[in-house]
């Protein structure tokens, strides 16, 4: 668990008590036997929503084939009673075997894939999935009864007692949730879908965790599929691998609130009785009026609350109260690097990247040294993001070679190279925007690899060393853009990085904060920070940078101290143009 | 004798690769518009297809508007028709719904408004499905024209092999060619089509330039919508459909406007025939219930192999 969720989950579980209580004593005076199906649909429809909001809500991944899981569930229950006279109480956790391995073979290669791409793509697993049943004759099927044994087959002929086991299934989905939500898993969710690229710089592996989530989705959505056909003992490929169903779990979700574990509750608890009642009191006449429902309920909530009721109601009503300032943890004590003056930690070498024909960066080489601030400078289109790019593994070098205390960083992915030890910054702040200041930074401790209270203590240092320890609650689209510029830098400190690549870390500031960022950046070299910083601000660097590394057109055009380079005519001309240092020698 | 079967067969799904292939292509162009230049996910392309094929169907057999056209003209003629109306279904749903997430209020945001235009035109196609299944009712039904019975028989070419052209295929073959070519035209040379062209490029840069990109938006997606539609109304002539039809189709407008490379009416055009091809082809090894599988695999080679350019967001700027 991570620091401080504890009461936060404690809550959780105490909500969900409650919940479940009433909800069943609500189903004891329901005697209908068709309100009592809709009761056991509600938990169903509702745990298929959890399932999907582990991928799609935490981790942003948003998938429109949910129903792969769902109906590779419910076949398997279905035929492994038919063909093997197996009990659906061992049939279930076979099919969540089977919805595992699937999210496995599904997310393989769809991860490679992003955005509005993930998500068409999807689309198309459980309709391929569909024809193939539908090829192989199992247009319909039914599970036959066993009234020899009933209880073993999961037959009871009390319906309220599926009602039961869909709000034990819930509730197992619920606590499996909290505990994602509520721990790393959770967090480094959050943080790739709100930035993937600034995640992995913080050297947490996107692909994994995705994966990972992808694989819980899918085992629970398997399990939920399986219990469906339990209870309605005819399935059909359409039933259960149709557009219908995937976009069932997409509705409630969204409509309930996307993100949250109750969201996927509050949706089905609204949606299932309103489109169940509607399609039994009006569907002879009204065909489909639950397909429709559905739609009119997604747009209307896309519109009107995007984020979905819960959070629109909580936003409203229960405004959370701030957060404390700090929590009650002492800093991790770092004791100053040792520095060996004069020792190369990063070595750069022959580098090379070529965009088509322009060759962003072409044959750069430079090394820092230990202890040292290596200010890299030069006309706009130069090619020094570039140079990060290919540094820390978001670009593929095509030639060179990169060492970072003698070992080879290049071929590396992102968060491979944050962990050798090189934090990063972005030209344009990458945020977590809806997480608070600590949480930012709490991923980048993740990121290092750190123990939950250790990567607390790590953070609140980083957050002390840059001067924001009064800033950690407040969430970081709220903070001005010189504490962002400070928030990203303590997210790259926090994973106690030996070298820092900063990207225009003074760009937009005054020459107050200007000054004051300064201040910050200087005292980690006290401490033995080694910095590679790109900054246009020539009066700033020419008070921080130990030396300078000049590009232009992709080439290293000059290196040496500060007073040197500003004065090399070459450099003068790059920036200047030749008409300019004519007239000036004239 | 084999080799008669295997070339007649061959012969048989180069024909249908090419007639059905260009009609998917003007679907594709379709879908082009929208999500190749606009790019604007959209989820209920295949239900504009749907209500194209509706439409048509109204017009031609079931309303009898069309009737007096007699049973070879008014089905091509009703697909023609059909485009009208899609088109201003298409202008509505922007103005009231897409228009909210997508063009200038998302340019510039994290994900272009991807996520909102995903939604909301999945909300679209749920309702225009389900909807149509209360409207349209759940039978299949078919535009009729004895023309989809009938056929041109091209040989015998080698020994007994023959071609067979069914004559409703050649015929909205034909039209479909006409309308793309009428299109691209239009979109190429006009002064009009260079408007929406460049509204739906970069609304932000089409603005400055003096461009009502409100409107021109509208009219681009609504022609999208239309395009599609016309392509509906010629398959309702050869296939039976119900409301539920445009699944089938969007994975396929998908795959061809990526295949043909996002931003390129004509490359849609050539996505949509490569795809139809593909089809074709594997009607001679798969059966027909495999068949729309096939496209659904074909899609996510497409997707997965073909990298350069899809991957909307890894192209950014760090």
């Amino acid at each position: 668990m991570r620091y401080g969720t504890g009461p936060q989950l404690t809550r959780g579980l105490a909500t969900l008590a409650i919940l479940a209580v009433a909800y069943l004593v609500l189903t004891l005076f329901v005697k209908n036997s068709y309100y009592q199906l809709i009761l056991t649909l509600v938990p169903v429809w509702a745990l298929f929503g959890v399932s999907w909001n582990i991928l799609s809500g935490y981790g942003g991944q948003l998938s429109f084939g949910h129903a792969s899981f769902f109906g590779i569930g419910a076949y398997t229950v279905t035929l492994a009673v038919v063909y093997w006279g197996l009990s659906p109480w061992l049939g279930i956790p076979l099919g969540m075997l089977l919805g595992g391995l699937a999210a496995i073979a599904i997310g393989t290669p769809t991860f490679r894939l992003r955005g509005h791409y993930f998500a068409l793509s999807m689309l198309a697993y459980p309709l391929a999935i569909l024809y193939v049943l539908q090829y192989l004759g199992f247009q319909e099927v039914s599970i036959p009864m066993h009234r020899d044994n009933p209880v073993a087959f999961m037959e009871f002929s009390e319906p309220r007692i599926y009602t039961l086991i869909a709000v034990c299934l819930l509730v197992g989905g619920v606590v499996v949730s909290l505990i994602i939500e509520n721990s790393r898993f959770g967090l480094a969710l959050l943080a790739i879908r709100q930035n993937e690229l600034a995640a992995e710089a913080a050297g947490i592996n996107a692909r994994l965790w995705k994966m990972r989530s992808l694989v819980v989705s899918g085992m629970m959505a398997a399990v939920v599929g399986g219990f469906y056909a339990r209870v309605l003992l005819v399935i059909t490929p359409d039933s259960v691998f149709g557009m219908l169903v995937s976009a069932q779990a997409v509705v409630v979700t969204l409509f309930g609130g996307v993100a949250s574990v109750w969201g996927p509750l509050i949706g089905a608890a609204i949606l299932v009785p309103l489109a169940e009642t509607l399609q039994a009191e009006l569907g002879t006449y009204l065909p489909g009026i639950q397909g429709v429902v559905y739609g009119f309920a997604i747009i209307a909530i896309m519109l009107l609350s995007p984020d979905g009721l819960f959070w629109t109601l909580r936003d409203r009503w229960f405004k959370p109260k701030a957060a404390a300032p700090i929590p009650d943890v002492a800093p991790m004590a770092i004791a100053p690097r040792a520095v060996r003056p004069g020792v190369p930690l990063l070595v750069v070498e022959n580098l090379s990247r070529a965009f088509g024909g322009l060759k962003a960066v072409s044959e750069v080489g430079f090394s820092v040294a230990e202890g040292e601030i290596l200010g890299i400078i030069g006309p706009n289109g130069a090619g020094k993001t570039t140079l990060f790019n290919v540094l820390n593994g978001v670009l593929t070098a095509d030639e060179g070679s990169a060492q970072i205390a003698g070992k080879q960083m290049l071929g590396k992915k992102t968060f491979e190279v944050c962990r050798m030890g090189v934090g990063r910054t972005f030209q344009v702040v990458r945020s977590f925007p809806r997480l608070p200041v600590l949480d930012n930074v709490i991923v980048g401790a993740y990121g290092a690899g750190l123990s939950d209270r250790d990567a607390i203590a790590a953070a609140v240092r980083a957050l002390h060393q840059v001067g924001l320890q009064d800033q950690s609650g407040v969430s970081a689209g709220q903070l001005t853009n010189k504490q962002l510029r400070l928030m990203e830098l303590a997210r790259a400190l926090a994973g106690n990085p030996r070298l820092l690549l900063l990207d225009e870390t003074l760009a937009g500031l005054g020459r107050e904060e200007c000054d004051s960022v300064l201040k910050v950046l200087a005292g980690l070299r006290d401490h033995g920070m080694t910095i590679c910083i790109i900054e246009h601000t020539m009066h700033a660097m020419m008070r921080l940078a130990d030396r300078f590394v000049v590009l232009d057109h992709g080439r290293v055009l000059a290196t040496g101290l500060p007073r040197a380079v500003v004065e090399d005519t070459t450099v003068i001309e790059a920036y200047l143009g030749k008409k300019w240092l004519a007239r000036q020698n004239a | 004798m084999d080799l008669e079967i295997l070339l007649e067969n061959v012969l048989n799904a180069v024909t249908a690769g090419i007639t059905i292939g260009c009609i998917y292509g003007l679907m594709c162009i379709g879908l082009g518009l929208i999500f190749g230049i606009m790019r604007i996910v959209n989820f209920a392309q295949g239900e504009l297809l749907m209500l194209g094929m509706f439409a048509s169907f109204y017009l031609v057999t079931g309303g009898k508007v069309l009737s007096f056209l007699g049973p070879y003209w008014g089905p091509f003629l009703g697909a023609l028709c059909a485009a009208p109306l899609v088109f201003a279904g298409g202008a509505l749903l922007h103005k009231f719904l897409i228009s909210r997430v997508s063009g200038l209020r998302t340019a510039g945001s994290l994900d272009e408004g991807h996520f909102g235009q995903l939604i909301v035109t999945l909300g679209i196609s749920l309702i225009l499905q389900n909807g149509g299944q209360i409207v349209f009712g759940s039978t299949p039904v078919a535009v009729r024209t004895p023309l989809s019975a009938e056929a041109y028989l091209v040989g015998p070419i080698y020994g007994g092999a023959t071609v067979f052209l069914n004559k409703a295929k050649v015929i909205a073959f034909g039209v479909a060619i006409l309308v793309a070519i009428v299109l691209y035209l239009t979109l190429e040379y006009t002064r009009l089509g260079k408007a929406l062209r460049a509204a739906a490029d970069n609304p932000t840069a089409a603005t400055y330039m003096g461009i009502e990109v409100d409107s021109a938006y509208r009219i681009a997606f609504g022609l999208g919508a239309g395009i599609t539609a016309i392509a509906g109304g010629l398959m309702a002539t050869y296939i039976s459909f119900g409301p539920f039809v445009g699944f089938d189709y969007v994975i396929i407008m998908y795959s061809g406007v990526v295949l043909g490379g996002m931003g390129s009416i004509l490359g849609a055009f050539w996505g949509g025939l490569t795809v139809g091809f593909v089809q074709q082809f594997s009607a001679l090894i798969l059966p027909p219930q495999l068949q729309n599988a096939a496209i659904f695999v074909v899609f996510l080679m497409i997707v997965l192999l073909r990298p350069q350019g899809l991957f909307g967001r890894s192209a950014e700027r760090a």
